[in-house]
């Protein structure tokens, strides 16, 4: 029998194409403390600790042991999980399973990365099969290309819709997120007047990568309630592993693994109708094409509708759905810190504490993950313990 | 951190590590870059329970978890189901170069599979693309057992 666990504190740095000023170290004391400060925690508080990142963009092997002169781990249980772009996600679900488990009561989630420490895009190739596939994979870039090429083959959708979606993410983090790498607005113009970095996706289509560091903590029920008044209930949890061999991930012009990630955690979280039951949504959206072509796997249209929930305005913040009022991780994109980030920005908003992001009253929240060769990661937050 | 360390200028240390891998291509992988090398030919693995094909070849179904053994030939053509026309620099993980752009990267479907491969497209202008095109094989003349090298390329078959 798992017991209820909620989200009582979140902490991010303030998130940067380079940062100099910092260690990796540095970046995760930062977070830490704004996690715990938040919640109104010590270290003493904290009974275990989750943290992750992916190894080869620093090259640092031992994170777990090594960041404890920033994690605050020192003689606690410390477990590194590292699942490539999903790596935020999973360490978010890992402390859910934690504290669900009845082994600890409240539990410290550290994701972070220092991607200007090397070549972002030759270490996430690495993610690929050496003999059969690395050669002629761009990092992320090209294979979430490449899909938008099979979707609007089959749906007719268009670099506009994708362009749409770029402008919303870029505009909310420039209104709304100080902590956010990228704050500059755009137009749909600006971002078709973009230089293609791998046909379709331009420039300003394409996520960055971020210094930067978040930490989450979770609490058992009981914990939890006496840390915060409302804490952010996580009803659902669904995780989706495919296979090493991308080109198969990409063939399809959607995204099975997310369907059945979310099929799980919304079937745990009583989730009939994700577009009317979700208040907001904080998804890992790292190019703008893919902004248009999942939103079917989340239930949150029909196949091939995508591009008119996106024309429709609906998922801006003054729509019935919003989505990625922080922005997302078209702004901000430190790899291991960022599906954690989506759980985290999804738990402020349904407990009230999204300052200038918030959506007003905002009870359920979704949050995804996406990574390496198109997996997926899906989180129901609830500011109640059941939802309608 | 920052605030509290601004009279210190950071310092970044430079590490150029060089660590090279030799990658064991194993059984199945081994008979497919063979296969290719010495006889020019394209062969998959059969699922005996699904009947379903996989190229390039590997041990177990991803569906029906069972050792796959019966190799088929697939054909040297197939239809293209994604591409992307990659246009940005970045370092090329085989030899620490940079790679060399633009290059067209096709997600393709071989006759007689029922799974994708990835190679090079000898087109990248994105316009003279579209999915669902036809393309050929081309092969490299000396062959050395390296897929991405015995295969040169893909081409786009012209006359449908």
């Amino acid at each position: 029998m798992i017991r209820r666990v909620g989200v009582v504190g979140f902490g991010q740095t303030h998130h940067k194409s380079r940062n100099t000023e910092c260690s990796g170290q540095e970046l995760i004391a930062i977070a830490v403390r704004r996690a715990l400060e938040s919640a109104e925690l010590t270290m003493a508080d904290i009974d275990a600790i989750v943290i992750g990142n992916m190894d080869h963009f620093e090259s640092i092997n031992s994170v777990d042991m090594w960041s404890v002169d920033g994690s605050g781990g020192y003689m606690k249980p410390i477990m590194k999980v590292t699942t490539g772009g999903t790596t935020g996600s999973a360490i978010g679900h890992a402390g859910f399973y934690h504290a669900a488990s009845g082994l600890f009561d409240t539990v410290l989630v550290i994701g972070w990365e220092q991607n200007s420490e090397s070549d972002t895009t030759a270490a996430i190739s690495t993610c690929f099969d050496p003999i059969t596939e690395r050669e002629f994979t761009a990092g992320a870039i090209g294979p979430l290309a490449a899909q938008y090429t099979a979707y609007m083959n089959k749906y007719g959708a268009t670099e506009e819709d994708a362009a749409l979606v770029s402008v919303r993410d870029h505009n909310n983090a420039a209104l709304y997120n100080p902590y956010a790498h990228l704050r500059q607005m755009m137009t749909v113009d600006d971002v078709m007047k973009s230089a293609y970095v791998s046909y379709p996706v331009k420039l300003l289509d394409m996520c960055p990568r971020s210094d930067g560091a978040c930490a989450v903590i979770f609490a058992e029920e009981h914990r939890a309630r006496k840390i915060v008044d409302s804490p952010a209930w996580i009803l659902g949890v669904g995780d989706c592993h495919i296979l090493v061999h991308l080109a198969d991930g990409i063939g399809l012009a959607n995204l099975p693994s997310l369907e059945i990630a979310a099929k799980q955690a919304y079937k745990m979280a009583g989730i009939t109708e994700p577009f009317r039951q979700f208040d907001v949504a904080e998804l890992y959206i790292p190019a703008s094409t893919a902004g248009v072509t999942w939103m079917e796997a989340l239930g949150l249209c029909g196949e091939g509708n995508g591009p008119s929930l996106i024309r429709g305005g609906e998922t801006d913040m003054e729509g019935k759905l919003p989505i990625n009022p922080s922005g997302g991780v078209l702004a901000t994109n430190p790899i291991g810190a960022t599906g954690l980030l989506r759980i985290g920005e999804a738990a402020f908003q349904v407990m009230g504490k999204a300052e200038k992001k918030q959506v007003p009253g905002a009870k359920a929240a979704l949050a995804t993950g996406f990574g390496g060769c198109f997996w997926s990661d899906v989180t129901v937050l609830s500011s109640t313990t059941h939802l309608d | 951190m920052a605030e509290e360390g601004r009279e210190v200028k950071p310092l970044s240390i430079a590490s150029t590590l060089d660590m090279p891998y030799s990658y064991h291509a194993g059984f199945y992988y081994s008979r497919f870059l063979k296969e290719l090398r010495d006889n020019k030919r394209l062969v998959g693995v059969k699922c005996t329970q699904c009947g379903k094909v996989y190229v390039p070849p590997r041990i177990v179904c991803r569906d029906c978890f069972v050792k796959m053994e019966e190799f088929v030939p697939v054909g040297h053509e197939g239809t293209l189901l994604a591409f992307t026309v990659t246009n940005f620099p970045y370092i090329d993980t085989t030899n620490g170069e940079q790679k060399k752009i633009p290059f067209t990267a096709a997600f393709i479907r071989l006759d007689g599979a029922d799974s994708n491969i990835v190679h090079r497209l000898d087109e990248t202008d994105e316009k003279k693309i579209k999915a669902g095109m036809r393309l050929r094989a081309v092969f490299s003349d000396t062959r050395t057992g390296d897929y991405f090298h015995d295969i040169d390329h893909f081409s786009i078959i012209k006359d449908v």
